[in-house]
């Protein structure tokens, strides 16, 4: 295309049909994303941000008493509660009653005062008797109805958003003025929960990364058909089931497994005295070492793949010892493999449940084991939805950061 | 061959006029030894009368499962076996259906199920089928004395070696308690203030070091038998059933049991409800209490059943009566859980029991 | 990195070592899953090798636990008409294993045409918000799984999902689109785009091109991808915890409930089976690799 003939157009209309043409086929490439998208919309997406959103929202109360909701939001949380408060809880306790929605509620006040479930619903099962003043007969019933703590916690658990889930994420609860302060000494476990989970799996990187280095540098710098050969000793783990790998463990580590076993025999512990290498802590960071070593080692190989040798020959034949070719000029340029591997195990590490669940003991447990107990055990969803943010955040936090320094389109597999 | 035998039900079906042939229960329970003897006294013969079948599930208790079936409007649960608390709760909760007592069968020498059934068994949403406890066994080929009081399970200077606990604050505060010298009757009184609570975490606190945790009712035996603990609390059926069917030399002690009892709940809205409710009669009748107790060591949870109660299923000599946490010489140092207690402060305790464990 | 013939003693020695340190680290990645093989054949209901396994007496092995994965929860394993389709119903390892592959096959399915096709339109230099759709498409395998179950399970709850086959597989399928995506896409950075544009200009239309031209082409990408995939759902454990009821329980699921419950050597015996599959599984791909490499020119460095 000549100069001449583009002035012979008119530029506009050309700039137009370009940016046509340029718009259809970004539509056409958009289109092509489009149907996965809208999957992990309706499947992921959404389902994740309606389950983290149950951390701050819980309707519990507020939905099934709403007229005792109603007369709690005008009252200071210090005053007596008057008949007027009285009345509307009746109100609301006899449909409750009635639509089998009671221990609901009670398991909802129960929460912020414990004690509270069975005056809920033993008081339920008279509650169809009851007569006006319910100032009086109410308290006649159970006389805990007096305690103004009571009214406090069904104030503070008639709040349709409430920070007091992700309070308790972080060890601090919510109060009926609606400060927050610590939670009490003995109910204090997030925060501990969250440190060792961050402390398993710093130390399960670095462990990756000391057992995974010398094992990709040994396969980047070996013949191709030897090191192939290696590799499928690093990916048969890779591709064996996590469970399986788990249960191997056990059998190795178990108090009457191989390796106790082998202690013995060698004499270097007796029969009576054998080692708890598993159930712990320690099981915990064997296993899961083991299970994401391959993490670590192949983003290590592929960079180190790309390393030319005539580098470090270069440093030495410049009179370099091996140790100094090594450190300073090998060993920086595996930086970006280091960086790769160790975030990607990280990362995986930070919400894993299998292994801890099923070799971990009590220490070795971690907040994703947590979290399943408030889905499946406690039934405290929302507490469940609260730490499952807190580990969001996190989780996000290193996904950006490995999208910045490595780059998702990255990311390679075997 | 399940389909052999749905054919011949559903000919007899046909024949008798039957509307609903063939229907496949979901069975759920605790699991090993305990729900091997409900097999054998319920579903075995209850398929052979009715011609259906059953699947059997297994789980570790609470109310979870059931929860999340019925919010999800999808429940395949048919029937469960469930501690008392649970019931309870479950029921407040609106997620059993209802059961009345006056559609069971009468005992087997025609006493209504009303008055049949041991008083504080059966309840809006739930009957109970065995009584069962948690006590604490030992192995005796690893200690040269023999502990005989709940206090001994705590005292670590005498009977040295590692201990199992239930990871669950559910007895195991009962238990403290009673070994830090609080009588039976006394404990709930004391677990309603904070200083008890503090108190039984305490004496909790003495053997933590030296403590397994266990979930499942099978793990405990299993401990005991690898060599794990020395001594370890555990429901009493599962003890009794590695001695008495694996021989291995184990002894329960029952100073301190807490004993509690068992109930079948059918979730609301489960899909065959109707012959749900048939195998929980047929399941609680008379004989099938009894068999069961020909099995394991749960006492029946009818009056009618205890007279028929005799030995263990494949050994004449071992006679069941003295096994069973009800039965007197047992009972002189027991305590009763309390439903109402655990249905306040269950979601409180589990939390601190929860905390203190990571410490 | 052959040793040098003029290499000194110090550098000799740390040559051995640096060997000797890459072995042990290869015996602690390789040993726990052998030591699975022959603790499954162990007589004994333990997870330790008896003396008699030691010194190779054969009463001391048996095949009892493979024989138990096929009869538990079987009706009748004694009759003697029907005692393989009483397997096939009702044995319990049977039925979790029809379940695995049922739910990965038709969650990789999924998967990967979702994903092959979003690879396709990623590759694509016009692309808008590239990166942001990448990075989106990549987070199931980043997000914790139990924040995945959760939200799965809580919001599938309202549509009668939970406890079905359908809520699994469609679980499963969206942590598998992002391996095929990430595969699939590797195989299509070399891809020459002209020859798309070959194609049209000789009038194929777009469907045709992708089948005649691109599919040839990416298609070792799309079988690992696939692989992948449907390793990710068979391996899969906490979704199916959440997700699943006791039919739809999955091998790893029905191993889970076991080394929480009952550990015995059947888990093994399984886990053997399972270690089969997976060489199995990394030989096909090993040779899907070497085929993709030849296709596209690629010598083996």
């Amino acid at each position: 295309m000549t100069e001449t003939t583009v002035a012979t157009i008119d530029d506009k209309l050309l700039t137009k049909r370009l940016g046509k043409a340029m718009f259809r086929s970004r539509l056409r490439a958009f289109m092509l994303v489009v149907p996965v998208l809208l999957f992990l919309l309706l499947s992921f997406v959404i389902p994740i941000l309606s389950f983290l959103l149950q951390g701050i929202s819980d309707d519990t109360f507020s939905s099934r008493m709403p007229k005792t909701t109603m007369v709690l939001s005008e009252w200071d949380a210090v005053s007596e509660p008057t008949e007027e408060m009285y009345a509307a809880l009746v109100a609301d306790l006899k449909v409750v009653r009635a639509n089998k929605t009671i221990g609901k509620v009670a398991t909802r006040v129960n929460r912020d005062k414990p004690g509270t479930r069975s005056l809920f619903t033993s008081t339920g099962r008279k509650i169809a008797k009851i007569e006006p003043p319910y100032k009086e007969s109410l308290p006649g019933i159970k006389k805990k109805w007096q305690d103004i703590e009571v009214w406090q916690a069904m104030k503070t658990a008639s709040r349709k958003y409430t920070p007091g889930y992700y309070a308790a994420a972080l060890d601090l609860k919510l109060t009926s003025d609606g400060s927050i302060v610590r939670q009490d000494e003995n109910r204090r476990i997030h925060l501990t929960l969250m440190t060792r989970t961050l402390q398993i799996s710093f130390l399960v990187t670095i462990f990756c990364l000391l057992l995974g280095y010398p094992i990709a540098y040994l396969l980047a710098t070996l013949p191709v058909r030897s090191s192939n050969l290696l590799l499928i000793l690093v990916l048969l783990p890779f591709w064996t089931s996590i469970l399986v790998r788990t249960t191997a463990w056990i059998a190795m580590l178990q108090s009457q497994g191989v390796v106790n076993d082998l202690l013995v025999y060698f004499g270097v512990t007796d029969d009576g005295t054998r080692y708890s290498l598993i159930y712990n802590k320690l099981g915990t960071l064997i296993a899961m070492t083991h299970i994401l070593l391959p993490f670590m080692i192949l983003p290590l190989y592929s960079v180190m793949k790309g390393i030319p040798p005539s580098y470090v020959r270069a440093a030495k034949s410049l009179g370099a010892s091996n140790w100094t070719a090594f450190w300073r000029v090998y060993a920086p340029q595996t930086i970006p493999g280091i960086g790769a591997g160790a975030i990607l195990v990280f990362i995986v590490a930070i919400g894993y449940y299998i292994t801890p669940a099923l070799v971990g003991g009590q220490e070795g447990t971690m907040i994703s084991n947590t979290i399943d107990d408030h889905m499946r055990k406690s039934l405290n969803w929302n507490l469940a939805a609260a730490l499952g943010g807190v580990l969001m955040i996190v989780v996000l936090f290193l996904y950006w950061i490995y999208d910045r320094f490595v780059g998702i389109d990255n990311m390679k597999l075997g | 061959m399940k389909k052999v035998t749905t054919l011949i039900a559903a000919g007899l079906a046909t024949a008798v006029g039957i509307a609903n042939a063939a229907d496949t229960i979901t069975v759920v329970s605790w699991g090993g030894a305990y729900t091997k003897s409900q097999v054998e006294a319920y579903h075995k013969p209850w398929i052979a009368r009715t011609g259906n079948f059953v699947v059997s599930e297994d789980y570790n208790g609470g109310l979870a499962e059931v929860k999340a079936q019925v919010e999800a409007n999808n429940v395949k649960w048919d029937i469960v076996d469930v501690e008392l608390s649970d019931a309870i709760r479950g029921c407040d909760e609106g997620l059993l259906e209802s059961i009345s007592i006056d559609d069971l069968p009468a005992g087997a020498d025609g006493v209504a199920a009303k008055d049949d059934f041991l008083p504080g068994t059966y309840y809006d949403c739930a009957v109970a089928n065995i009584v069962w406890s948690t006590i604490y066994a030992y192995d005796s080929t690893k200690l040269s004395e023999a502990p005989t009081t709940i206090a001994d399970f705590f005292d670590l200077e005498k009977f040295p070696g590692k201990r199992g606990l239930r990871k669950n604050p559910k007895a195991n505060l009962e238990m403290a308690l009673m070994a830090d010298g609080v009588p039976a009757d006394g404990v709930y009184d004391v677990l309603e203030t904070e200083e008890g609570i503090a108190r039984a975490f305490a004496k909790l606190d003495t053997i933590k070091g030296e403590t397994v945790f266990w979930e499942a009712g099978a793990q405990p035996p299993q401990l005991l038998a690898d060599g794990e603990v020395v001594m370890t609390t555990a429901y009493n059926g599962r003890i009794f059933n590695a001695v008495a069917s694996e021989d291995k030399p184990f002894e329960i002690v029952w100073d301190g049991q807490v004993w509690d009892l068992d109930l079948w709940v059918i979730p609301k809205g489960a899909p065959n409800k109707d012959a749900a409710m048939d195998f929980l009669k047929y399941s609680t009748s008379t004989e099938a209490l009894a068999k069961q107790a020909s099995w394991i060591s749960y006492g029946p949870a009818r009056k009618s059943s205890a007279s028929l109660v005799g030995s263990f299923h494949n050994n004449p000599d071992l006679k069941m009566a003295m096994h069973m946490p009800t039965a007197p010489s047992n009972m002189t140092n027991a305590l009763q859980n309390n439903f109402e207690f655990w249905a306040d402060n269950q979601d409180q305790l589990s939390e601190q029991f929860n905390a203190w464990l990571a410490k | 990195m052959a040793l040098p013939a003029y290499a000194g003693w110090g550098e000799r020695l740390w040559y051995y070592t640096f060997r000797f340190i890459c072995f042990l680290i290869f015996v602690f990645l390789i040993s726990p899953i052998l030591i699975v093989l022959p603790l499954s054949f162990n007589v004994e209901p333990y997870f330790s090798f008896t003396p008699g396994m030691l010194t190779g007496d054969p009463d001391a092995y048996s095949l009892r636990w493979y024989k138990d994965i096929l009869t538990n929860g079987m009706a009748n394993p004694e009759a003697t008409t029907g005692w393989w389709s009483d397997v096939w119903n009702n044995a319990q390892w049977v039925r979790s294993m029809r379940n695995s592959f049922f739910i990965g096959i038709i969650a990789t399915i999924v998967a990967t045409s979702l994903g092959t096709i979003a690879a396709v339109g990623l590759s694509r230099s016009e692309m808008p918000f590239k990166k942001k759709i990448m990075a989106l498409l990549i987070s199931p395998m980043i997000v914790p799984v139990v924040i995945t179950a959760a939200g799965t399970f809580s919001f599938f709850s309202k549509f009668g999902l939970a406890y079905t086959h359908t809520g699994v597989i469609l679980a499963h399928a969206i942590l598998g689109i992002p391996f095929v995506i990430i595969t699939v896409t590797a195989t299509l950075v070399g891809f020459d785009q002209s020859l798309v544009q070959a194609a049209y200009s000789m009038g194929a239309t777009p469907i045709r091109t992708f089948f005649k031209v691109q599919m040839p082409l990416i298609l070792p990408g799309v079988i690992s991808g696939a692989l992948f995939a449907f390793v990710i759902s068979f391996d899969e454990v906490v979704v199916v915890i959440a997700l699943a009821s006791v039919e739809q329980r999955t091998i790893p699921r029905q191993m889970f409930s076991g080394i929480r419950e009952q550990i015995s050597p059947t888990i093994l015996a399984v886990a053997t089976i399972l270690v089969i599959i997976s060489i199995g599984l990394l030989t096909t791909l090993e040779l899907i690799r070497r085929r993709g490499e030849r296709l596209r020119g690629v010598t083996p460095a």
